[in-house]
């Protein structure tokens, strides 16, 4: 259920409740400037703490993962078995290829030193003493930026042996990827780094068990790492005061296609979507009025159409109440003037180009739905062929290895619910035609 | 499915030239392998595709793959294999500019067609083609992760974004008038702020 319009008005986030100071680069991204921002101010004090308490810190939080599945991130830390002997490890995902995203990089390249505390406060917490940063190969600026910072943090203790002075001794490295979509998803990432082909691993075992090299591992998004330190030095009292039950802290969002000023935004978790448009993005192109419909989460959640767009808040669970999800908040706006089933073609086209070919659903899968988009831009889908694509996005769905077949039939099946009508309209205007 | 450039070969080739790691190269090799546990070297296989690459002129050959597999103690056909499931190691040569031209969604909304089209235009070059001067191979890629700032492109390592058909012809004229240009926002934008 979608809350009351009186629970909607939010705390608007202040200044200072911004995690991403530096968000956009207009100050210094490396040391210096961060640790104006606070960065590195306690962190020995931080990690004086016992493991466990850091994880019921960030579990009391209600830190949800940014990477797309919105998992608490303290459960999953508690996940990791404890004292095994092993090697355990962190591994952040800076894979970011989900279409519409693009908040990691500013994180990196503009914030890198968030994220690399965050690495070996979470890698601590989760008993990890080495971390890979697995970075998008196109990110080629971002990653000089990453290498540049991590140097600053070993040249001055705050990594490494003895990192900070606290006794634990961590190491950090990146990994490129080199262009593959699938490589965001958690074990094709494990696969990669272990110097194969990104295929997606059949789970169980799950990484907590064995993951990277067969050990104990942790996968998390940059954004989820990168606000750790803030919410271990602020509190998770204050973090949770942003936002909504189970839907708490501040969220980096993307805003692109039809709006005025597309942008990339750091605000509190739960805004509504209109607010955010407006406010942030100079609305939408031609005006509230000429909005078709919005992509609220990365290509793969499904569209929402005005009426929802009206009301919905940005966040997990309101988003999830209206039969889309919070993603990656990757707003992607979509007016009048443009062709909606165009929207969603290009998208499948992706998803086809994207699949690693290990699961017949989703290698045929794909390929099929693209060609059946294609033909529904043409105009040539006539009512049954359109059932018929419904069916066979839901028998795709749920049925492959990883998520990326979700991620391929969820879009087609929002264009559907919300536009069917006019998708049959535009079948009978090409009969007519020819 | 994942690979090359769609329209690039998939096919690796020999370049029929010698390959040897450069000196500078081996003693990065040596920082690579060391991030990973000692009985993983295979784990540096794509950093070491990225350094071949680099050596050979911004592409792939057989020979950099044999070398690869020399250096890592792996089998050839494993390198092969990694080599050609990623999309930005090249198998073919291609030209001084390597121009990637974003078409998703989010890009098309604010015009990447155009960009495509002022690009062939401009550089006299098709899609999946390399110019006949050598200096632009073009080709259209799935979203680069710079939506906030689209169209965009990637030329060689650097992004150019918020762009337009005039904007996108001043890059390419500068690039064959020699001129260095301004990577990032072409309208003035720091990154991705509101502006
Ligand atoms: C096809 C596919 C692509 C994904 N791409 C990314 C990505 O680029 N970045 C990311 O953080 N998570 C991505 N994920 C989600 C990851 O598998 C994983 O859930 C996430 O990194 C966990 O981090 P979090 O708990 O901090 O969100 C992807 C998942 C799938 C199925
Ligand atoms: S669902 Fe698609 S991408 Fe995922 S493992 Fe299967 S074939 Fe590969
Ligand atoms: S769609 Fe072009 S950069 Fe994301």
């Amino acid at each position: 259920m979608a809350p009351k319009r009186e629970e909607r008005v939010l705390k608007m986030l202040s200044d200072q409740d911004k995690i991403f100071q530096n968000l956009h680069g207009f100050e210094d991204a490396f040391l210096e400037g961060a640790k104006k921002r606070g960065s590195w101010s306690n962190t020995k004090e931080i990690l004086s703490k016992s493991q466990n308490d850091v994880i019921e810190l960030v579990k009391s939080s209600q830190l949800r993962g940014r990477g797309g599945a919105g998992f608490s991130t303290g459960l999953k830390w508690s996940f990791m078995p404890k004292d095994t002997g092993k090697q355990h490890y962190l591994v952040v995902n800076a894979d970011e290829s989900e279409p519409g995203t693009c908040k990691d990089r500013e994180i990196i390249r503009n914030d890198p030193h968030t994220l690399i505390e965050g690495c070996l406060i979470a890698s601590y917490a989760i008993q990890a003493t080495k971390c890979y940063i697995y970075i998008r190969g196109e990110y080629h600026h971002e990653y000089v930026q990453l290498e540049k910072a991590i140097a600053e943090a070993y040249d001055n203790k705050l990594i490494g042996k003895n990192a900070c002075g606290s006794g634990y001794d961590f190491d950090l490295y990146v990994h490129r990827g080199a262009g593959a979509y699938i490589c965001g998803e958690e074990t094709a990432l494990l696969e990669s780094l272990e110097g194969k082909k990104g295929q997606p691993r059949l789970k169980p075992p799950f990484p907590a068990g064995a993951g990277l090299y067969g050990m104990p591992t942790t996968i998390n998004n940059v954004e989820s790492i990168a606000v750790v330190p803030t919410i271990l030095r602020r509190g998770s009292d204050w973090f949770k005061s942003i936002g909504a039950e189970n839907n708490t802290g501040t969220k980096v969002f993307c805003i692109s296609g039809n709006v005025n000023n597309p942008c990339t935004v750091e605000e509190a978790m739960g805004i509504p979507l209109k607010e955010l448009i407006e406010k942030h993005a100079g609305g939408v192109e031609g005006g509230w009025k000429n909005l078709k419909a919005i992509i609220p989460g990365g290509s793969s959640t499904p569209m929402l159409s005005k009426e929802v767009c009206e009301t919905v808040l940005m966040n997990f669970d309101d988003l999830r109440n209206n039969g889309s999800g919070l993603g990656t908040a990757g707003v992607i706006v979509v007016n009048k003037n443009h062709d909606i089933t165009q929207v969603i073609e290009r998208f499948a086209h992706f998803y086809k180009h994207e699949s690693c070919g290990q699961c017949t659903p989703c290698r045929e899968g794909t390929g099929w739905m693209f060609r059946m988009m294609q033909k529904l831009v043409r105009g040539e889908i006539s009512p049954e062929q359109l059932e018929l694509l419904e069916n066979v996005t839901k028998q795709i769905e749920g049925h492959t290895i990883c998520a990326l077949g979700d991620a391929a039939a969820w879009p087609i099946q929002g264009l559907i619910k919300n536009f069917k009508p006019e998708l049959l309209k535009k079948y009978n205007q090409k009969r007519k035609a020819s | 499915m994942s690979g090359n450039h769609p329209g690039l070969s998939n096919n690796f080739i020999r370049s029929g030239e010698k390959f040897e790691w450069s000196k500078e190269n081996l003693k990065e090799i040596k920082k690579i392998i060391s991030k990973y546990p000692k009985e993983r070297k295979q784990s540096a296989v794509m950093p070491l595709l990225y350094l071949a690459q680099e050596q050979n002129k911004n592409w792939v050959s057989i020979e950099c793959i044999e070398a690869i597999a020399d250096t890592l103690q792996m089998p050839k056909i494993r390198v092969t294999e990694v080599a050609s499931f990623y999309s930005m190691y090249n198998s073919q040569p291609v030209g001084k500019n390597l121009i990637q031209v974003c078409r998703t969604s989010p890009c098309w909304l604010r015009g990447s067609d155009k960009i495509t089209d002022t690009i062939c235009k401009e550089a006299k070059c098709g899609i999946n083609e390399t110019s006949e001067d050598n200096l632009f191979t073009v080709v259209e890629v799935e979203c680069l992760g710079a939506c906030s700032n689209g169209p965009m492109i990637q030329i060689n390592n650097d992004f150019y974004e918020d762009l337009d058909q005039e904007s996108t012809k001043q890059i390419i004229e500068n690039i064959k008038n020699n001129i260095p240009n301004k990577i990032g926002s072409q309208k003035g934008r720091k990154s991705s702020e509101n502006a």
